[in-house]
């Protein structure tokens, strides 16, 4: 398994924001986490990823506990989060922000833009190498997350909402550009809301509602699960539908 | 940034123009100033390193300087340690401070103004500690004996003190380039501009940050070593002097943050505009008013300092050219 979460809970104070999370990412997969907003998702992903601390649970990558590792530790056993609202360094260029990712690999300034260089390729971001980040268009900015995350030659990626924004010719570039960076060998989990891409996307996909996990599968089972549906469009929701609209 | 062979013939001939220098000054007036101004740029570029590069705006930069100070000056006085070891010793003492101050208030997360004031906090205790305990020599300060050479770092020439400013200058200097092309230096700007990213792409932040604080620190004690030697006296206002603290965050603003050359180019800037000031206005106070007036001017039309300027003028010609 790439990933295993067991176990995980997360409280602010009396709101428990996510509740005995188990989920498994097994490796090249690509597997998705949906649920309405407020359900925990990003909560969940910051858990994992060092930049929450979680109350309870456990969390394995490859293998090995990354559980209370601080997220730069977490990122140089390989796995690296991008952020739902992008942080880009905004005054360095596109180039200048993919080489601090890439620095995680190498101290070499020359390996560093090469490696950069390679994954500004690999994103289309070549063009726009030279332009400092605050400059970006969101769709710009979107990738340059990927592309820093991308250079830090991570074995899982986590991507919260990188198509959030985005029109929906940008989100088909974007998704032909994930399966991409799968079939280099790199596991994905992510988190999004564009049901299309969830669908194009993902082998798996969980669920998760009120910090709870409310079902999994492949994306087309999740998506005619009533509880799925209740937990979106309200109680009687599926029975509206299976109904044909009626009551 | 890289530096093209132009920039590289134009950093040559300013050395070599800094080196003949006092061959053409004959004023030791001038050369003071000109040792002065470099003296200024180098606690400045100490500053900008950490405030600059890495955005950690500090407020008690003094304290660095007071201890490297007070540390060769104690081993000269009580323990006849020439200050040529001493100084050494100041700028371990002074990156030792650092480790402890920046471990302290970078591992709680303080951040931006809270920053700031803890570290004018551990300046004032430090005066006030240097004040009140016999070995600094309380109140009364440290007199140091004059002997010329080289081994005291005390010359019996202002040149002795141009040409000694001028070695911590460049040495200040090779560091910012350093900083410019190095790993360390791209994780400084990363943490400048974005912490929570800096840390989600694999940078250890508070070590950087806690590197970057030993830097200053080890600078400003060498920096204190130099004043004593120069001045031949110390005591705590002097050697934690608020001034100081703002003069250094000052020369390199009005310069340009987390560039190689702001903090010297506000150095220059600043000394001539207050040279000038004092020497064509006879009212007293008034020249501090301009001074004031033309620090107004450029911190609020020139965020990114004079060097910015000068970037945004090539940029535009590049721009026309193109």
């Amino acid at each position: 398994m790439m990933l295993e979460v067991k176990g995980l809970t997360k409280r602010f104070g009396g709101l428990l924001a996510v509740s005995a999370v188990d989920l498994e990412v097994a490796k090249g997969e690509i597997v998705s986490l949906i649920g309405p907003n407020g359900a925990g998702k990003t909560t969940l992903f910051a858990s994992i990823s060092g930049f929450l601390k979680p109350d309870e649970g456990a969390v394995n990558l490859d293998g090995r506990s990354i559980i209370n590792l601080k997220s730069h530790k977490i990122c140089q056993q390989g796995m690296v989060r991008t952020f739902q609202i992008t942080q880009p360094f905004a005054t360095l260029n596109t180039l200048e922000n993919i080489m601090v990712g890439a620095y995680s690999n190498t101290s070499n300034k020359n390996i560093a833009q090469l490696n950069a260089e390679r994954v500004a390729d690999i994103l289309g971001m070549t063009s726009l190498l030279y332009q400092t980040a605050d400059g970006l268009t969101v769709a710009a900015r979107k990738r340059l997350e990927l592309a820093r995350a991308l250079a830090t030659n991570p074995k899982l990626l986590l991507l919260d909402e990188v198509m959030a924004g985005l029109n929906p010719t940008e989100i088909d570039e974007i998704v032909e550009v994930i399966k991409g960076i799968r079939d280099n060998g790199v596991t994905i989990f992510l988190i999004e809301h564009v049901m299309k891409a969830v669908v194009n996307l993902s082998d798996r996909t969980y669920v998760l509602n009120d910090g709870k996990l409310i079902a999994q599968g492949t994306p087309k089972s999740v998506a005619s699960d009533p509880v799925v549906i209740e937990a979106y469009l309200g109680h009687g929701a599926a029975k509206m539908m299976t109904n044909g609209g009626k009551s | 940034m890289t530096f093209s062979l132009n920039t590289i013939l134009l950093i040559l001939l300013g050395l070599l123009t800094a080196i003949l220098a006092p061959l053409g000054i004959s004023s030791k007036f001038q050369l003071d100033v000109l040792t002065l101004i470099f003296f200024t740029a180098y606690i400045g570029q100490s500053w900008n390193i950490l405030g600059g590069y890495a955005g950690q705006f500090s407020f008690g930069g003094v304290m660095f300087f007071g201890t490297g100070a007070y540390t060769s000056s104690i081993l000269l006085t009580s323990f006849g340690v020439p200050p040529i070891i001493g100084i050494f010793a100041a700028i371990f003492m002074g990156a030792f401070l650092g480790l402890i101050v920046g471990y302290l208030s970078f591992r709680s997360g303080l951040r931006g103004s809270y920053f700031a004031l803890i570290t004018l906090a551990f300046a004032e205790l430090l005066r006030v500690l240097a004040n009140s305990v016999e070995f600094t020599g309380g109140g009364v300060g440290l007199f140091l004996t004059y002997a010329p050479g080289l081994h005291n770092l005390q010359f019996n020439s202002p040149t002795g003190f141009y040409y000694f400013s001028l070695v911590l200058l460049v040495i200040s200097l090779v560091i910012a380039m350093w900083l410019e092309r190095s790993r360390f230096g791209a994780q400084l700007v990363a943490i400048r501009e974005n912490e929570d990213a800096a840390e989600a792409l694999g940078i250890d932040t508070l070590k950087c940050k806690i590197y970057a604080i030993m830097i200053m620190g080890g600078m400003g004690g060498a920096a204190g070593t130099f004043y004593a030697q120069k001045y031949l006296y110390i005591d705590p206002p002097i050697s934690y002097s608020i001034a100081l603290s703002v003069e250094m965050l000052l020369v390199t603003i009005v310069g340009g943050m987390g560039t190689v050359f702001g903090p010297l180019v506000g150095s220059f800037f600043l000394h001539i505009v207050n040279e000038f000031a004092r020497h064509f206005i006879d009212t007293p106070g008034v020249s501090l008013i301009v001074y004031g007036f033309i620090l107004i001017l450029i911190i609020s039309f020139l965020p990114n300092g004079l060097v910015g300027l000068f970037h945004r003028a090539r940029k535009k010609k590049d721009d026309n050219d193109a």
